[in-house]
């Protein structure tokens, strides 16, 4: 029997592949349909909504202080930054003078924070790509960050520390050395993470030219925070509209311009040694002071329209708040960053392999409660 | 440090620079500053996508960045905020614009300007009911496919899931 | 010969089981085997919606190692799996995958419900129409470990109380949690 063999009987077809909700490299309940031919991607969807708490309801009927608990639990590796995005709106609307002892101090957790989600990133990232070994050393050094934490606000995760008026309560005396001794400590911990995943041979070739955002897309898909600046569009918050202690500190903002997978990570792994530049600059000199000022036990907004803006750890924070005079607002909106940045995946992937996909996953550094709010 | 931020707000236009601009091209607009931080353009729907467009084409304002989107249900009208900035000369602008239509309220989608509208779009279509035209792929998106009703409207019940305190 | 029955009293709690006849020294020290092997290493699925998924993180990370317990790997499976640990909120959209999850794996398996959102809902409970106020709606839940997030130290507490309570299990008087939950028995 002869089987004839001809030149195009192998057609290709597209084949429709479900990344479900649970799956451990999508960060969290994403679940992406994905059309592909063979490795390369045709289109890919992401169907959100499988964490939507209805945060946005909740807060109709909430009074400013429980907001504060609630976005907490948002985006929930820069806590301390969504906190205090909601009570710089209040403070700002309310007209409400902070003492320069709660601003330098909320810049220097913030900056903390920013960190540890850094450093969590960075080990997440190495084990999607391959190497388990980063996700021990990423939270081998993240945990000191929490234990800094657990001494000051009581909680490792959901701290729940900034108030509308100040903070709960004051920093605790250990503070400030053990912060100067974890910044001393990670300084020679991040030329480790270099050399770990930097400069390996085989992480730029899975890295370098991989889901290449331009920069005009860039804004027009209104990404921010490291993805828009590894594309070369400057739009850092701290330094545009600046908030808190930022005015007073010298730091340099992390920009590059090709766009692709290894120049998100490198903005990231440079924003890690301004912060610990900022954290140095603030550390020595927290003014004395009050650690609040006194608001009523039911606060109020007059009746208008308030946006703050903050730079979280992915980018830009938005509360918009509609109020009517009363003690619960009557429309909050939360401007999350991972929304945005997640719409500019279909672009970045479209034509590449699906190995591919994981890797721009990484760098988009999305958190999917941040999106589904 | 003040120096660099001026480097950063590169003819930055005022608000009022702004309103006469504007206010040149479409005579039925309404301006107001009062209870907002930004100059505030309420706009018709049958001229939203026209404004939007000259926005940001129109090298003094050149309004390229598109940083939100929100429904409202002001309680009798249903819109929609946009909240508008500028990269190059970093000023920034809200426009809204209301129907009071609620049993089908639509509006132009803006998603062939900025390309972000297309997710915010769908996000305020699941919340509020609110229809664009010429939305590529309007649906729902938070909410299971089969749910009925407007969550985040202001006249939602919802007996069953909701325990009210 | 004839042996008398000894007669049970008439206040005794609880049920006499028969002890027959020395047939189940066999069965109970195969019991004692199964249930050491089981509890010794049972492998937990990848399933973490939010908050609770980081301390869940931390706990297999290098301070807190869940893997000295025997919890070695977490396997991204269903069917490699004998635990689900469910670290977050579940929501009305998520929880026909949770179920399907649930069914996929093999018996015998497990449930911890992790965190205040797993147990009741949590700082999600009112004037919320998305969240399903607990997850033992969907799923049957053998421990609950209560925090916002636990710590990791709590987490593990928790893993324990589950190999405890593996250990009391037996061949014999084999109850599938399963059955009878649709019918919210």
């Amino acid at each position: 029997m002869e089987t004839t063999f001809e030149k195009n009987s192998f057609k290709s077809e597209e084949y429709f592949i479900n990344m479900g909700p649970q799956h451990p490299a999508t960060h969290g309940v994403l679940r992406l349909l994905l059309t592909i031919d063979g490795e390369i991607i045709k289109n890919v969807e992401p169907d959100l909504g499988y964490i939507h708490r209805s945060i946005e309801k909740m807060c109709e009927r909430d009074s400013y202080q429980q907001i504060v608990h609630l976005t907490d639990r948002m985006d929930y590796l820069s806590a301390h930054i969504n906190n205090e995005a909601v009570c710089l709106a209040v403070e700002n609307a309310l007209g409400l003078e902070v003492p320069e002892r709660v601003k330098v101090i909320r810049t220097i957790i913030a900056e903390l924070t920013r960190l540890a989600s850094h450093q969590l990133w960075w080990g997440v990232m190495g084990m999607d790509v391959g190497a388990l070994t980063t996700y021990f050393y990423g939270f081998r050094d993240r945990e000191m960050i929490n234990d800094i934490f657990e001494e000051t606000c009581g909680a490792r995760l959901t701290m729940n520390y900034n108030i509308p008026g100040g903070l709960m309560f004051d920093i605790h005396p250990n503070f400030v050395q053990r912060t100067k001794d974890f910044v001393a400590h990670f300084k020679t911990k991040l030329p480790e993470y270099d050399t770990l995943l930097t400069g390996n041979v085989i992480f730029q070739k899975r890295t370098k030219g991989v889901g290449i955002l331009t920069k005009e897309d860039a804004i027009s898909f209104g990404t921010s925070g490291p993805v828009a600046r590894a594309s070369g569009y400057s739009c850092d918050v701290r330094k545009l509209h600046p908030y808190s202690a930022y005015d007073r500190v010298n730091f340099n903002e992390a920009l590059f311009t090709e766009g692709d997978t290894f120049a998100r990570y490198r903005v990231r792994i440079q924003e890690m040694w301004e912060s610990l530049a900022i954290i140095e600059q603030l550390i020595d000199n927290i003014p004395e002071g009050d650690y609040k000022t006194a608001t009523n036990a039911v606060i109020k907004l007059p009746k208008g329209e308030f946006y703050q803006k903050v730079e979280t750890a992915r980018g830009e924070l938005g509360v918009f708040i509609v109020s009517d005079g009363k003690k619960n607002p009557y429309r909050l909106k939360f401007r999350s960053p991972g929304f945005s940045n997640l719409s500019a995946l279909k672009k970045m992937a479209v034509g590449s392999k699906l190995g591919d996909l994981v890797a721009m996953m990484a760098t988009l550094d999305i958190v999917v409660p941040d999106i589904d709010r | 440090m003040t120096d660099l931020i001026k480097v950063y707000k590169i003819n930055s236009m005022t608000n009022s620079d702004l309103q006469t601009l504007i206010s040149s091209w479409n005579s039925e607009l309404e301006f107001s500053e009062a209870e907002s931080q930004f100059l505030n353009i309420t706009v018709k729907p049958e001229h939203l996508h026209e404004l939007l467009s000259q926005l940001k084409s129109n090298t003094e304002t050149s309004f390229d960045y598109l940083f939100c989107l929100t429904g409202m249900d002001w309680g009798t009208d249903l819109g929609v905020v946009y909240h508008l900035e500028s990269t190059t000369h970093r000023h920034q602008l809200v426009v809204k614009v209301k129907t009071s239509d609620r049993e089908n309220p639509t509006f132009d989608s803006v998603c062939d300007i900025w390309s972000t509208a297309e997710f915010h779009e769908m996000e305020v279509f699941d919340y509020f009911g609110i229809k664009f035209n010429n939305h590529p792929n309007l649906k729902r998106l938070f909410m299971p496919k089969d749910w009925v009703g407007y969550p985040l409207r202001k006249d939602y019940v919802d007996e069953v899931n909701m325990i009210i305190k | 010969m004839g042996i008398e029955q000894n007669a049970t009293p008439k206040d005794f709690p609880g049920q006499i089981i028969p002890a027959g006849n020395g047939g189940n020294i066999t069965i109970t020290t195969l019991d004692k085997v199964i249930n050491w092997g089981r509890s010794n290493s049972l492998w937990s699925l990848y399933f973490g919606t939010s908050c609770c998924a980081i301390e869940m993180m931390q706990t297999g990370a290098a301070r807190h190692d869940y893997s000295r317990f025997g919890f070695e790997v977490a396997r991204p499976s269903p069917r490699q799996a004998d635990l689900i640990i469910i670290a977050g909120t579940i929501v009305n959209k998520m929880a026909p995958v949770l179920r399907r999850l649930y069914d996929q794996m093999a018996e015998p398996k497990y449930v911890i419900a992790m965190g205040a959102c797993a147990i009741s809902g949590g700082p999600f409970y009112y004037n919320t129409y998305s969240v399903v106020k607990g997850a033992d709606h969907v799923i049957p839940v053998d421990v609950y470990v209560p925090g916002c997030p636990p710590r990791p130290e709590a987490l593990l507490e928790g893993m324990m109380m589950l190999q405890e309570k593996i250990r009391t299990e037996s061949l014999k008087h084999k109850v599938n949690p399963i059955d009878g939950f649709d019918q919210g028995l």
